[in-house]
């Protein structure tokens, strides 16, 4: 018998860090149209294959090609890119805002916008996604968008619909289909869940979207989740965005090395599928793939979106002290806006002409709702909420002890 | 239908439990009881059992064993409009459950300015004396008692358990409902060594049968009297009504049955009369809910009390098994607080 040698702990380390280039042959992938899709009443167990696939429609030419190809409207197409398009001007003047102090923090979405965007109009009128905090492109590609609202949270100021209480980006709108977003990491997947069985008890048609990144698939939530969802056979999605980063820890240290994020639905049951995240109508695919085949009583979807995190994890992360400064450059999967150009330019359906007079368009409209919530204040001129808000929602109605430390604040 | 003009039953607090849940999923489509053991078996401590067979298993059904999932998955039931109903088998087992009752429920409505709420009871056997060793024997109420949002209730009869059950149901915060395991079958006053006496021989075990409610925020004074403010719940009041049998003091007996928001009124009125106080609870002393009602009669009733407060507690240790009846605070003890403080 050979000789063993002592053991060693195994600390995963990404292949790249400032200073030399990522090996991306890490991430697995698939050429665009190679995947199968399957009907969307497939038992589970036969979509194994595809979690450690990568399913994917636009190739390097921008054809659509594969039996993942959606049909899908030009109208929706010229939108898609609109959104993202959007969601990334409104990302650029929020950190500039953030800069000049208008509000205390920011977190982008740089290079994940086509998840959110496609994702939002792929799915119905009545059903509640349970988002994180990089999934704005759910609340910016829907008609009624409200940046106005948006900014106002960002800003804590007199018109934050959330009243000052939460942190910027921890944006709530039910009547937009958007759950109230915590800050503590996974604990919406299982209220997903909840939700999604809620309306299967009831004998609804509704379908839950929950949201959560690679790193905190880690978390018990998460894990919690996939067994009730498979448990109850759930109306849900479980969407995990794995943009390689979780603030500075590499995929691996959640779990990713060898294998994959959509790998845990398939052990628990799930029909999975490892989506390109940047190729828009693979999202859209997909996304419409497990709306339909949650709405039709088969069950949960577990989708792993592969992408990248552009920018930093949020505006008080500096991403240059720990991975190389050309990562997003050299990502397999490219860039979502300049994908889908160039496919809609390929159908003769956009021009270079008209993106820049979209992308003029975009930016006058984040201006202009910029403008119009400044009016209700921002965090640096100090617009103070009514200070006696403080004490209400607490409990439906105040309780005596409540009132009595509201007067005893003085208010 | 009042109280007043219902047919009465006597009931075990299991009964009377399982007659609010029943109850309140007759009268309400959106209520839904789930938990571990708690569907086709109906709970380990039967407080569930029969009611699947009659709601069916979309209103009643098994959960796994996950605390966890349990209430995260209520928060979701709860935003989409439903009224869960969960049970955690003991106490003892809800710490996984810690991050979705602690952050989530609680303070869904406040994060979100009213947009989303998730109304939701969680019912928890606690308290020790059925030989349970420390997982299952814990009172852990200071843990929810802290936590802004929440409500905590504790019931001492039968009567009380299912109005109070059928308040938190309606309840539109989510409430943290702990069950005292040890009075689930009788009025139990800390003598271990003598019968156990069933709760058709008490007047709280008598419950109307149909639709009622005790209100969240009251106490109830269980025996007036002059000497001395005993503030007690769950198991205690009825320890504390031995100790005052037994010593002789003619202690006012405050059950607190809402732990959090509670009715300060009613402690502070019957300290001024009495000018001394008595606090006992189950739980371990340090940091426990006592200290609270300590303070919160100093702050109101400092200018009219006579002696210093005293507080009857479990020791600063986790729940001992052999050692239980040393562990739980009986009536001699309580007794012997009683006597200092009268005397004093």
């Amino acid at each position: 018998m050979p000789q063993r040698k002592p053991l060693h702990l195994h600390v995963p380390e990404p292949t790249g860090r400032p200073g030399h280039d990522t090996d991306f042959s890490y991430l697995p992938l698939s050429a665009a149209g190679a995947k199968r899709r399957p009907p969307v009443d497939v038992p589970a167990a036969q979509t194994n294959d595809l979690a450690f696939a990568l399913i994917r429609v636009l190739d390097d030419s921008g054809q659509a090609v594969g039996p993942w190809a959606p049909q899908i409207d030009s109208k929706v197409l010229r939108r898609g890119l609109r959104a993202m398009m959007l969601t990334r001007a409104f990302d650029a003047r929020m950190l500039i805002a953030q800069r000049q102090k208008k509000m205390s923090f920011y977190m982008q979405c740089l290079g994940e916008e086509a998840i959110a965007c496609a994702h939002a109009l792929a799915i119905g009128q009545g059903d509640m996604c349970f988002p994180t905090y990089r999934q704005q492109g759910l609340l910016l590609t829907r008609e009624d968008n409200n940046m106005v609202d948006m900014i106002c949270q960002l800003y804590s100021n007199a018109r934050d619909p959330m009243k000052g209480r939460q942190l910027p980006v921890m944006y709530s709108s039910k009547k937009q289909g958007f759950f109230s977003i915590s800050g503590n990491l996974a604990t919406q997947v299982i209220q997903a869940v909840g939700w999604a069985m809620a309306s299967a008890i009831k004998g609804d048609d509704k379908v839950a979207s929950a949201w959560i990144g690679d790193g905190a698939t880690a978390e018990a939530d998460f894990h919690t989740g996939l067994t009730f969802a498979h448990v109850y056979r759930a109306p849900v999605i479980l969407n995990v965005v794995n943009n390689q980063w979780a603030i500075s820890t590499f995929q691996a240290i959640a779990g990713g090395e060898g294998t994959t994020f959509a790998a845990r639905g398939a052990g628990c049951g799930i029909a999975s599928l490892r989506v390109d995240g940047n190729d828009f109508l693979a999202a859209y695919a997909a996304s419409k793939w497990a709306l339909e085949r949650a709405r039709s009583s088969f069950g949960p979807t577990l989708i792993e979106w592969v992408t990248y995190r552009a920018g930093p994890h949020s505006t008080s992360d500096d991403p240059s002290k720990y991975r190389p400064a050309n990562d997003v450059a050299r990502f397999p999967l490219g860039d979502p806006i300049a994908r889908l150009k160039q496919h809609l330019i390929v159908l003769g359906i956009w021009s270079e002409e008209e993106h820049q007079k979209v992308q003029k368009e975009v930016e006058a409209e984040v201006a202009a709702a910029q403008k119009e919530a400044e009016k209700y204040g921002t965090l640096a001129d100090s617009h103070a909420q009514n200070i006696g808000e403080m004490f209400e929602d607490v409990y439906k109605d105040m309780p005596a002890h409540l009132l009595r430390q509201r007067a005893e604040l003085g208010d | 239908m009042t109280t007043e003009t219902q047919k009465t039953t006597p009931m075990t607090m299991i009964q009377a439990l399982r007659s609010a849940m029943d109850v309140m999923l007759a009268r309400d489509p959106n209520v839904v009881v789930y938990g571990q053991d708690v569907g086709y078996f109906g709970g380990v401590f039967r407080c569930t059992e029969g009611l699947q067979a009659k709601y069916g298993n979309q209103r009643v059904f098994d959960a796994p064993i996950s605390e966890g999932g349990i209430v995260g998955t209520a928060v979701g039931m709860g935003a989409y409009g439903l009224r869960p109903v969960v049970e955690i088998q003991f106490a003892d087992y809800v710490y996984p459950a810690t991050d979705q009752i602690v952050s989530e429920a609680a303070r869904l409505r406040y994060r979100s300015a009213g947009d989303f709420t998730c109304p939701m009871t969680i019912r928890m056997p606690c308290g020790g004396g059925i030989y349970g060793g420390q997982t299952h024997s814990q009172s852990p109420e200071a843990m929810f008692t802290q936590v802004c949002g929440l409500r905590t209730v504790l019931p001492s009869n039968p009567y009380d358990a299912k109005g109070l059950l059928i308040a938190a149901i309606e309840n539109d915060d989510p409430v943290i409902f702990l069950e005292p395991k040890r009075l689930y079958n009788g009025p139990f006053d800390g003598h271990h060594d003598q019968p156990v006496v069933p709760w058709s021989k008490h007047p709280q075990g008598e419950v109307p049968e149909g639709y009622y409610t005790v209100p969240l925020d009251s106490a109830r004074i269980t025996r007036p009297g002059n000497a001395v403010t005993v503030i007690a719940y769950g198991t205690m009041v009825h320890v504390a009504e031995a100790a005052a049998r037994e010593s002789g003091v003619d202690a006012e007996i405050i059950d607190l049955r809402s732990l959090w928001p509670l009715d300060l009124d009613t402690l502070v009125t019957s300290v001024k009369k009495t000018g001394r106080c008595v606090i006992v609870h189950e739980a371990t002393r340090t940091n426990g809910l006592g200290a609270e009602l300590l303070s919160l009669v100093q702050e109101h009733c400092f200018y009219h009390l006579e002696a210093p407060i005293e507080r009857v507690t479990g020791w600063d240790t986790p729940y001992p098994h052999a050692q239980e009846w040393a562990y739980f605070p009986g009536p001699a003890r309580v007794a012997a607080a009683l006597k200092r403080v009268t005397e004093a």
